[in-house]
């Protein structure tokens, strides 16, 4: 299966939207990334990041162009567009008020 | 999506449509850089070469499905799939050309039979009137009485009233069907025009190509406005398209009429079944109808006419105003108006045209028809099943190599929509060719233009689309559902045809079978039962003579006779027809029984009988001449004919009929009795036999006759009773009508028989329909046992082989396939039997004297179904003979 099992869809979304938020990066990279970042906790197949890159990218919130990288490689980079970073804002500001709420939830139940 | 999106998306979608390889090329370079780094990365690790490239290729997962999953997130995947589906679906049917002609020509007969259908109920019903505007917002006018509910003329004061009360109605107009002579040159000729409203043209939006249309005011006034528009049909005909005609004038009945206007040549008035040729105002109304000036009369009722509603407004809220003005002129009118109502009435309903007629026939036809496209559908469904198992291997190297269900069912939906779609377009075709073909069951009458066009607008090809597509959902997804239960790697591994037959595949196939068994059976009692109610109204006796008797029209009306003329000439007419070798009686009558024409109603008083409170009883009569009884063979029960001498002179005198003698005077002989006729008293003289007056299948009811002299009509019908045959009788006649005045002109000369075969036409109408659609039917299911049949014989081989082997002779085997069939319509006549009973009363009034529930109707349908199924399966049973069980056990 190609799809994350233990990742919510628009989570990796998000994370994507994120990491390209600092840098243009290429898939590879972005998936180097991703494991960086995430460790162990978060499970990413390399198989579920193109079509979610494919996905990012129909919907206008990256675009991608190719380059020389610098191992001297011609990769196709990806890039946050302006939309993409007001996507971020938005996912990123849900996100922060659905965690909140949970871990407000789970610390009621624990006293 | 905002617009901003849009700016990014559109671009991208454009790309990924129309630069498909290049996109596909770019990600399978993307995958294979990614594959290459972390392989290099797997290596830096330790591992050999191979185990990194392995261990890469695990992490990303199948190349294919990823790309496939991209390629899908690009949301254009849909039409791309369908082109390729579209493609692929071309090829797979160019190589089996058997299955592909075999589905089309049912999906061409079942579609065919439907778009043919809807177009003449448009045609006929919904939007039966060629080049007039608006037709969806046209009502019928009709007046209603105590007992009569089915709407019948109104008289012209009341019609006005209602013109002026109704503010509901954009506007309101006139046309009543008539005949009238055009005498052009030496040759007289009848034909059928319509007296309108003046603003008859203005309110249906019809402008004439030359001249103009009727000037408000020239329906008012006694004979004031001679004036007429002729049809784009009769100009071409009988003026030789003379483009100057208007202003000329033209001889018509007794009138000479100025020609002011020719109308489109795609419009043929608004009457449905009939051609109009010409039209005149309503004040030239004498001269078309019998009884008189009736412009100021609101006794008479006799006009026909239309509202066109305010956009917006529906039939119910018109209604409401309609019996409102009807209550009031009610209340102010008393005397002619009491227990009156006016009704308003879609236009499919119409009351005074064949509207009425045709409304049931097509009504059942709407059923049959897709009834048909059911079997057909199902034929097709079993087609592709079959076929779908053939490529069961194929569908599941697709399913193993990862393609998804959903994508599968895709693929076989397209496939059915290519062969639905084809048989769309020609089922169009065969409608297009058909559309004109309901005018050819009717019989051909001379001096009236049958006018009943099929339309295809877009209205009807919408719905065949719709029909395309829910066909193609039947079709498709017969075999679509039939993949589901696939077993990706059982039926890889297994490739002996043993699996096909698996049990609930055996069990859709027979399930069809035995829909379309169901369905034609259903339509088969159909048949049957319309066949023997035909049949019966055939066989039952009118109550007067038929085949020897004739009946036509001298249209006295032309030569403008005076009222004292007419009747010099009528007597002379019947002297010299008398004299006429073979003829043996000879009378005129207003009216022949079944005609269109309505007879003349009157409420009646009758001394000695006390009407219930609110009974206004009111009975139809006829104006006839001496020997009328004697000339069609009704028998006299009591009293005498009339004579000569029951002239204007004369005291008033009625001869009355036996419903008329067992309702009003108890069964006693009323001769000698009173009878208030339109408020006059006239003596009973005579009692007449039952007969049928304007129906076939009516029940008997109260009707009487009057002398012809004392209710005078100038152009009555003549009828003769002769031992001559038809042909010999019309040249003596017309010979006879010639010396006497060679103006006039004879209408068509008809035996009775051929006048009570008219009148039942609607019933050879509906049989012939509904007989060709149940044949149609019944081919198509026998071809589906047929279908079901052989492919059952062709799977199991080995057990029939074996049954060879055991020593089962041929007819063993033969009775084995068989009965398998006949099971299976068995089955589908039980389900048939049920549905038929539920549905025929639902014929209701194509029914004569034949119960719905007919035990020989399904009987005989029953037969025919079964001998059906034999037949279908002998040409499989007789393949089953053929086993070879030597090679069976074999292999």
């Amino acid at each position: 299966m190609s799809k994350p099992s233990d990742l919510v869809q628009g989570t990796l979304d998000m994370l994507i939207l994120k990491i390209l938020a600092l840098q243009p990066l290429n898939g590879w990279a972005i998936s180097q990334r991703l494991k960086q970042i995430s460790g162990e906790v978060l499970q990413v197949s390399d198989g579920s990041l193109y079509p979610a890159l494919h996905k990012l990218e129909q919907q206008g919130w990256i675009s991608a162009q190719w380059k020389v990288s610098e191992s001297n490689r011609r990769a196709r980079f990806y890039s946050l567009t302006r939309l993409g970073r007001k996507q971020l804002e938005k996912e990123a500001a849900n996100w922060n008020r659905l965690s909140a709420a949970i871990s407000s939830v789970v610390k009621m139940s624990e006293a | 999506m905002s617009c901003q999106q849009w700016l990014y998306t559109v671009p991208l979608r454009l790309r990924s449509l129309f630069l498909r390889k290049r996109a596909d090329q770019e990600l399978n370079e993307e995958l294979r850089d990614h594959l290459e780094l972390q392989t290099e990365e797997n290596m830096a690790r330790g591992m050999s070469p191979e185990a990194a490239r392995y261990a890469a290729l695990r992490a990303l997962g199948g190349l294919t499905q990823i790309e496939e999953e991209c390629r899908e997130k690009r949301g254009v995947n849909m039409i791309e799939n369908f082109v390729q589906d579209l493609r692929y679906g071309l090829r797979q049917l160019r190589r089996s050309p058997g299955f592909f002609v075999l589905a089309l020509s049912c999906l061409t007969l079942g579609i065919g039979a439907n778009t043919a259908v809807f177009s003449w109920i448009e045609g006929t019903l919904f939007r039966p009137y060629p080049a007039v505007a608006h037709q969806e917002r046209l009502v019928a006018i009709g007046g209603t009485s105590p007992g009569e509910e089915r709407g019948g003329p109104l008289s012209w004061p009341d019609y006005l009233d209602l013109q002026r009360g109704c503010t509901l109605c954009e506007t309101t107009f006139v046309t009543k069907i008539t005949g009238g002579t055009l005498s052009i040159g030496e040759r007289a000729e009848v034909t059928t025009g319509s007296i309108v409203s003046a603003n008859y043209f203005d309110a249906i939006g019809v402008h004439p190509i030359l001249g103009r249309g009727f000037e408000a005011g020239e329906d008012v006034g006694r004979n004031s406005h001679p004036v007429i528009v002729i049809s784009y049909q009769l100009w071409q005909s009988r003026f030789k398209g003379d483009p100057q005609i208007i202003g000329k004038t033209q001889r018509l009945n007794s009138g000479v009429y100025t020609i002011v206007g020719v109308t489109p040549k795609e419009f043929y008035g608004t009457f449905v079944g009939w051609a109009m040729n010409f039209w005149v105002p309503a004040s030239m109304e004498e001269d078309f109808e019998a009884g008189g000036y009736k412009l100021e009369d609101r006794g008479a009722r006799w006009i026909e006419s239309y509202a066109k509603l305010k956009p917006g407004v529906s039939r119910q809220q018109a209604q409401q105003e309609v019996s409102a003005i009807a209550q009031r002129l009610e209340a102010a009118y008393p005397a002619t108006n009491r227990g009156r109502g006016i009704k308003l009435w879609p236009l499919w309903e119409t009351p005074f045209n064949d509207a009425s007629t045709l409304l049931p026939t097509l009504k059942i036809m709407f059923w049959v028809a897709g009834s048909v496209l059911l079997i057909a559908s199902a034929n097709v469904g079993n087609l592709l099943l079959v076929r779908s198992f053939s490529r069961r291997r194929e569908i599941n190297v697709r399913l193993a190599l990862g393609a998804r269900y959903g994508r599968v069912l895709r693929q076989l939906l397209t496939e059915a929509l290519i062969v639905s779609a084809l048989g769309a377009a020609c089922g169009l075709l065969v409608a297009y060719w058909c559309r004109h073909a309901l005018i050819l069951l009717f019989p051909a009458r001379s001096g009236i233009s049958m006018h009943l066009p099929g339309e295809i607008d877009w209205r009807v090809l919408a719905l065949s689309v719709a029909i395309c597509l829910l066909t193609t959902l039947i079709v498709g997804l017969i075999p679509a559902l039939e993949t589901r239960s696939l077993d990706v790697s059982g039926a890889l591994k297994a490739d002996s045809p043993s699996v096909t037959g698996s049990r609930s595949r055996a069990w859709v196939r027979s399930s069809l079978v035995i829909v379309q068994v169901c369905l034609s059976f259903v339509l088969l009692v159909g048949t049957v039962l319309l066949l023997r109610s035909l049949e019966k109204i055939r066989n039952t006796s009118p109550g007067f003579l038929t085949t020897r008797v004739l009946t036509t029209k001298v249209s006295i009306g032309a030569a403008g006779y005076s009222e004292e003329q007419a009747k010099a000439f009528q007597d002379q007419l019947l002297d010299r027809v008398r004299s006429l070798p073979g003829v043996e009686a000879a009378a005129f009558a207003r009216i022949t029984p079944l005609g269109y024409i309505s007879y003349s109603s009157t409420p009646i008083a009758v001394d000695g009988y006390q009407p219930r409170p609110g009974e206004q009883p009111s009975v139809d009569y006829n104006q006839v001449s001496p020997d009328y009884f004697a000339t069609m063979g009704i028998p006299l029960l009591s009293g005498r004919e009339f004579t000569r001498t029951d002239d204007e002179n004369a005291s008033l005198v009625a001869v009355v009929n036996q419903t008329m003698v067992d309702r009003y005077w108890g069964g006693q002989d009323p001769i000698g009795r009173r009878l208030q006729v339109n408020g006059r008293w006239v003596r009973v003289v005579g009692v007449a036999a039952n007969s049928k007056y304007e129906s076939m299948r009516e029940v008997p009811r109260p009707f009487f006759y009057v002398p012809l002299r004392q209710d005078f009509a100038k152009s009555p019908n003549l009828n003769i009773r002769t031992t001559q045959p038809l042909r010999t009788i019309a040249t003596a006649l017309s010979r006879e009508v010639h010396t006497l005045d060679p103006n006039l002109a004879l209408y068509e000369i008809i035996t009775l028989q051929e006048q009570v075969d008219r009148s039942t036409s609607p019933q050879l109408v509906a049989v012939t329909l509904v007989a060709i659609l149940g044949g149609l039917a019944l081919l198509l299911a026998a071809i589906g046992i047929y279908g079901v049949m052989s492919y059952t014989v062709s799977q199991s081989t080995r057990e029939l082989g074996l049954r060879m082997a055991l020593g089962a002779g041929a007819s063993n085997l033969l009775r084995v396939v068989i009965s398998r069939g006949l099971a299976l319509t068995a089955i589908g006549i039980v389900f048939g039997t049920a549905v038929a009973l539920a549905l025929t009363r639902l014929m209701g009034d194509l029914l004569y004297n034949v119960s719905p529930y007919d035990l020989r109707a399904f009987g005989l349908a029953l037969a025919v179904m079964t001998s059906a199924t034999i037949t279908a399966c002998l040409w499989p049973a007789w393949h089953a003979t053929r086993i070879d069980p030597a090679r069976v056990l074999r292999d």
